[in-house]
Formats: structure tokens, C-alpha cells, sequence
């Protein structure tokens, strides 16, 4: 009895101190966004908050077009988020739940093209974007990412089992269609697992950089991420503007993850254990 | 497109009743809104996936600058490759930072799941915690630790000078660059790699651990005969997964020195294999130089997960694990049989 009780109090001190040194840029980054420059560069640091926040986000807004980079991010997010969730869902649904010739095939195919680093074709990606027109729009961000193996393969292991085999057949009785079963009977099962893949895609359309870096070449269309390294590139010596920056990128999303997080982080870990 | 395929009222129920084996091609026709239902992906994936993966075939054997005219020039471009000093330095750059990232990351992980296993309080809290560095933006981070690092104000040199050790120039000297890289790499995964893991100690059962304790076996004895066998297929997930990750390692030394002129930093210390790509192709427009080097990362991609897979073992097979799991009891008890003759020395060993 006192063993185990011994060994959760030493759990929580390793835990505390990790959740430390997790948190602890964080804070980092709003002293130096609440502080002035010279306040940064001074020996000893200042290690508390300062009084010149809204200042630096000012600065910021008066430097980068924040806003407009933000509005593009948002809407290459939210249009990649909604793609995917449809169409790697519809996917999964027909993958997980039908018998149709070449299933296998298809499904093998798909995980094979798993294998395959995003950056193995960068050059001739930028080079088909560069063909069709698409360099600096909307689209370039958007269509590539529309769908992808990982979200059908994880829908649809998510499909096999939430899905009856018997509601299926009862919609095919009443004369449903394949996608009025898609709508009817997949959708609703498969809302939780949309909400993990949904939130996931997001998250990481709004953090990339490799590729918005190399499609938007418009100065004036930036997405956030590479609007902030813009900043810091230009301004890199005003640490208080461009951590001010760096916050005003990161608060959005920390505040989705927080509401929405649990759940997600227990879905991540199921995902790596059907590997 | 595919949606109004799909939308159509599908022949599946009305032709089912057809059993008529001269209509074979039906098989194909019934499958019709299936076919339109998965095809989004595979007609994306052609354009911009497949396509690529072939024309970069293609590119890796010309010399092109993106406008002018593309020249054949064989197999040059490798032969240049394989004796680019620059490129096998990025190669040393990116495994360095890999295994100093990797290693302490990892058994971190471990620790924290484990102590995570332990508390039953708090959970959620930790768990927020844990992942929150994973889904910030590597830019905002790499500007944290980038200041954090910095050579003549950095935080760390501050604390540094006030313990009355020399400052050191992190983002001048190449190990320093790495380090300061690895830092950013191993803070942003190490909670998400715990969480894993925890995922992965849940699923042992407690029968187990209870045998082996009947049995006698001491913690330590239990962690490395039952935890880390059954964690395999676990530690092979995360350890392939920060292979990947950590051979396309970007963002970190672009952030910190994409803007100074020389992408890889002070004696190209922090310049790995997909910046050096990135500088080719995008900075001085050597498209089919570029393409080789996407060529060389995959073959190392494919390599060093060959060697994972080899190393930590593949048999995610449930049989297998449940095998491995008897095969840990039988080890135990004949630990146990050989230490009761040999006397009581394994009993306080620890």
C-alpha cells in the first residue's frame, strides 16, 4: 500500500516537471512579447511579464498584412479540412462496407503510396502547380491536399467496426442508393472519427510551411507561418514584435486544441496502436 | 464529378436479382458508384502524387533551370551527387541531429508514460500539457528556442553565465546549431511519443504483471521481461515515425538562418538533406539537381526503415505478441528456478 503510494507521488513530481519544461517557452514567449527590446537584452533577463503587449501586436499589424495572412491560412485550412473529411470518408465507406472488383487492389495501392516522402516530388509538384497556373492562388493550397491515404485508411478501420452491416442492407431494402447510404447510414456512425481526422487536418494545414513557402510567391498572399518567418527575417532583431507575432499565431489554435483536445489525443494514440 | 456518379440511383438492389452469367461485366457496372466514391483520391494522387514521383524520374536526368531549355546529361547529376562534399555533409548534418533528437526523446517518452501509467490523477491535465508543444507551429517554436539559443542574450547563456560557466555561441558553431535543432525537435515530439506509449501500456494486460509477481520478479525485472517486449510494435511505431520525421527535417534551420543568406547557418552546421534540396531547386533553380537529391532522401527513407524494422523486429501480429508475452513467463520462472539453487543474490540486486 505505501509502495504505490510512494510511486504516485514520485509520478507526479517527474510529471510536474516535465509539464515545466512543456509549458515553459510558452511563457517565454509572452514575457518577450510583453516586454520592450532593450528590456529583453539586458543582464540579468527580465523573467516577468512586461507591460507593452498590445505595443508589439500593433507593431506587428502595422508590419505584416496578419489579418489577410491569417484569413488565407483559415480558408486553405478549412477548405482542405472540408475535402478530406468528404472525401476520404465517402472513400472509407465504400472501402470498409462493399465488395466490388479490384477492392484489394485499390486499398494496396493506397497504402503503398503512404511509403512515399511529400518531398521525393517537390520539384515536379511546383512544376505541375506551375503549369496549370495555380502558383500563388488558393487552389495550389487547397486541391493537392484534398484527399489522402491516411485519412481513408483511418476511416476506414473506424468504418469496419462502427458500421452495421445490417443498417446498410435494411437502406438497401427501402431502395436507398449507394450514396443515400453513404449519407443515412455512414455519416452519422462515423461523426466522432470525423472530428479527430477534421481536427488533424487542420492543425496541420494551418502549421505547414514547406509548401506554402514554395507555392504562395505573391509577397502579398502569405499564409501565417510564412508570414511570421517573413517578419522575423525582416525584423529579426525587434524580438519583442516578433515574438508578439509568434503568440498572436499560436493562440488560435492552442484554443481550438484546448476545447476540442481530449478526445483527440486519445484517438492519436488509438490510431498508432492499429499499426 | 464523382459526387453526381455516385448521386445517381445505383443499379446495386434492382440488379442483384440478375443472375444471368452472360452479364458479367455487371460486376463492374453495379460497382460504378463505389469506383466514383474512392476515385477522388487516386485522381488526385495521379496528378499531383504519381505524376511528380515519374517526371522527377525524368528531371533527375537533365540539367534544367525551370525556364530555359532542359538538357539530357545521363546519369550526371548522380555522379555529381556522390561526390558533392556539401550533400554528404547535409546527410551527417540530419542523421546527428536525428539520433541526438531521437535517443533522449524517446526514453523521455518512455519515463513520462510510465509516470503517466502511475498517477491517476490530473490525467487530462498532463495529457493537454504533454501535447500542446505538437501542435504548435515549428516556426513560432524554432523563434522561441532560437532566442533561447541566442549567442550574446540567449536565456540559456544568461543562466549559463550566472552558474559562473563561459557562454557558448550555440547558433555559431556547427554542434551548437544541432543541438539547439535537436532541442526543438525532442521538445515538440516527446509528449506526443508518451502518449503513445501510454496508449501502448494500457493495452498490457494486468494478468501479466500479476503472474510475474506470483512468480516473483522484481519491477525492474518486470519492466524489461514483460513492458518493453510488449511494446514492440509500439516502440517500432514511434521509432519509424521519428526516422521519417527526422530525415526531413526543414523548417527548424530555415527559420533560424533562411533569412542570414546561407541556408545551413554558420559552416553549414545546421544545413540538412531537405534544405540543401530546397536550396538547389528553389534558391538557385537547379530543378534536376533538386530531383536527384529527393531521389537520394528516399532511398535513405527506405533504408533506414528497413533497418528499424530489422532492428526492433516487425511482428506487430497479435499471435506473435501473445507468444513473446508466454515466452517472458517461461524466461522468468526459469530465472527464478536458476537463482533459488544459485542462492538469494538476485533478490536484493536492486
Amino acid at each position: 500500500m505505501r509502495t504505490e503510494r510512494v510511486r504516485e507521488v514520485v509520478s507526479h513530481v517527474v510529471l510536474m516537471l516535465g509539464v515545466l519544461v512543456s509549458l515553459f517557452p510558452f511563457y517565454w514567449m509572452l514575457v518577450m512579447a510583453s516586454n520592450t527590446t532593450p528590456d529583453i537584452f539586458t543582464y540579468p533577463p527580465k523573467l516577468v511579464l512586461g507591460s507593452h503587449l498590445w505595443e508589439n501586436m500593433g507593431n506587428v499589424l502595422d508590419n505584416i498584412d496578419f489579418f489577410g495572412a491569417m484569413l488565407l491560412t483559415l480558408l486553405a485550412s478549412l477548405g482542405v479540412t472540408v475535402l478530406v473529411l468528404f472525401f476520404d470518408s465517402l472513400a472509407a465507406f465504400a472501402f470498409a462496407k462493399y465488395e466490388f472488383p479490384g477492392r484489394n487492389l485499390l486499398f494496396g495501392i493506397l497504402l503503398v503510396t503512404f511509403m512515399i516522402p511529400s518531398q521525393l516530388a517537390l520539384v515536379p509538384q511546383f512544376v505541375t502547380l506551375a503549369e496549370f497556373g495555380w502558383i500563388g492562388s488558393l487552389k495550389a493550397l487547397i486541391i493537392p491536399g484534398a484527399a489522402n491515404a491516411f485519412g481513408i485508411f483511418w476511416m476506414r478501420q473506424y468504418a469496419k467496426g462502427a458500421i452495421p452491416d445490417e443498417l446498410i442492407s435494411a437502406a438497401k431494402v427501402d431502395g436507398a442508393g449507394f450514396f443515400r447510404q453513404y449519407l443515412t447510414v455512414g455519416l452519422p456512425v462515423l461523426r466522432p472519427g470525423l472530428a479527430f481526422l477534421g481536427i488533424f487536418t487542420f492543425i496541420n494545414v494551418w502549421n505547414d510551411y514547406l509548401w506554402p513557402l514554395i507555392v504562395m510567391t505573391d509577397p502579398n498572399r502569405l499564409t501565417l507561418q510564412v508570414a511570421l518567418q517573413q517578419l522575423n527575417g525582416v525584423y529579426g532583431t525587434d524580438y519583442s514584435m516578433v515574438m508578439a507575432g509568434a503568440l498572436m499565431s499560436v493562440i488560435p489554435l492552442i484554443g481550438v486544441f484546448i476545447i476540442g483536445g481530449r478526445h483527440f489525443i486519445a484517438d492519436i494514440a488509438a490510431g498508432a496502436m492499429k499499426f | 464529378m464523382a459526387v453526381s456518379d455516385a448521386l445517381r440511383p445505383t443499379a446495386t438492389v434492382s440488379t442483384t436479382q440478375d443472375t444471368d452469367p452472360s452479364k458479367r461485366p455487371n460486376r463492374f457496372r453495379q460497382a460504378l458508384p463505389q469506383y466514383a466514391a474512392v476515385s477522388p483520391f487516386f485522381v488526385l494522387f495521379a496528378i499531383f502524387g504519381a505524376f511528380p514521383v515519374f517526371f522527377s524520374i525524368w528531371l533527375s536526368f537533365h540539367s534544367w533551370d525551370g525556364i530555359g531549355q532542359m538538357t539530357w546529361v545521363g546519369l550526371e547529376q548522380y555522379s555529381y551527387l556522390l561526390t558533392d562534399p556539401t550533400f554528404w555533409k547535409s546527410i551527417t548534418n540530419t542523421l546527428i541531429i536525428w539520433v541526438i533528437s531521437t535517443v533522449p526523446m524517446l526514453l523521455l517518452a518512455l519515463i513520462i508514460a510510465n509516470a503517466l501509467h502511475n498517477a491517476t490523477r490530473f490525467r487530462s491535465f498532463y495529457r493537454i500539457a504533454y501535447f500542446i508543444p505538437n501542435i504548435t507551429s515549428v516556426v513560432a517554436v524554432t523563434m522561441v528556442f532560437g532566442s533561447i539559443f541566442s549567442n550574446n542574450f540567449g536565456l540559456l547563456n544568461a543562466f549559463m553565465t550566472s552558474v559562473g560557466l563561459d557562454k557558448i555561441e550555440w547558433l555559431s558553431q556547427p554542434w551548437g546549431i544541432k543541438v539547439a535543432i535537436a532541442t526543438i525537435v525532442a521538445w515538440r515530439w516527446t509528449g506526443y511519443n508518451a502518449i503513445i506509449f501510454l496508449a501502448g501500456l494500457q493495452a498490457i494486460s494486468s494478468d501479466i504483471y500479476e503472474a510475474a509477481k506470483v512468480d516473483g520478479a522484481s519491477p525492474r525485472q518486470q519492466f524489461w521481461q514483460i513492458t518493453v517486449p510488449l511494446l514492440r510494435p509500439v516502440i517500432l511505431f514511434t521509432t519509424v515515425t521519428s526516422t521519417i520525421g527526422g530525415l526531413q527535417i526543414f523548417t527548424e534551420s530555415q527559420v533560424l538562418f533562411g533569412s542570414s543568406g546561407a541556408i545551413g547557418g554558420p559552416g553549414d552546421g545546421g544545413l540538412t538533406i531537405v534544405s540543401y534540396l530546397y536550396d538547389n531547386a528553389f534558391g538557385s533553380n537547379q530543378f534536376g539537381y533538386g530531383a536527384a537529391i529527393g531521389w537520394a532522401l528516399f532511398v535513405l527513407i527506405v533504408l533506414f526503415s528497413i533497418i528499424n524494422w530489422r532492428l526492433i523486429g516487425g511482428s506487430d501480429d497479435e499471435r506473435l505478441t501473445k507468444r513473446a508475452a508466454r515466452r517472458v513467463q517461461r524466461k522468468i520462472a526459469a530465472e527464478q528456478t536458476a537463482a533459488g539453487t544459485a542462492g538469494k543474490e538476485s533478490t536484493d540486486a536492486h
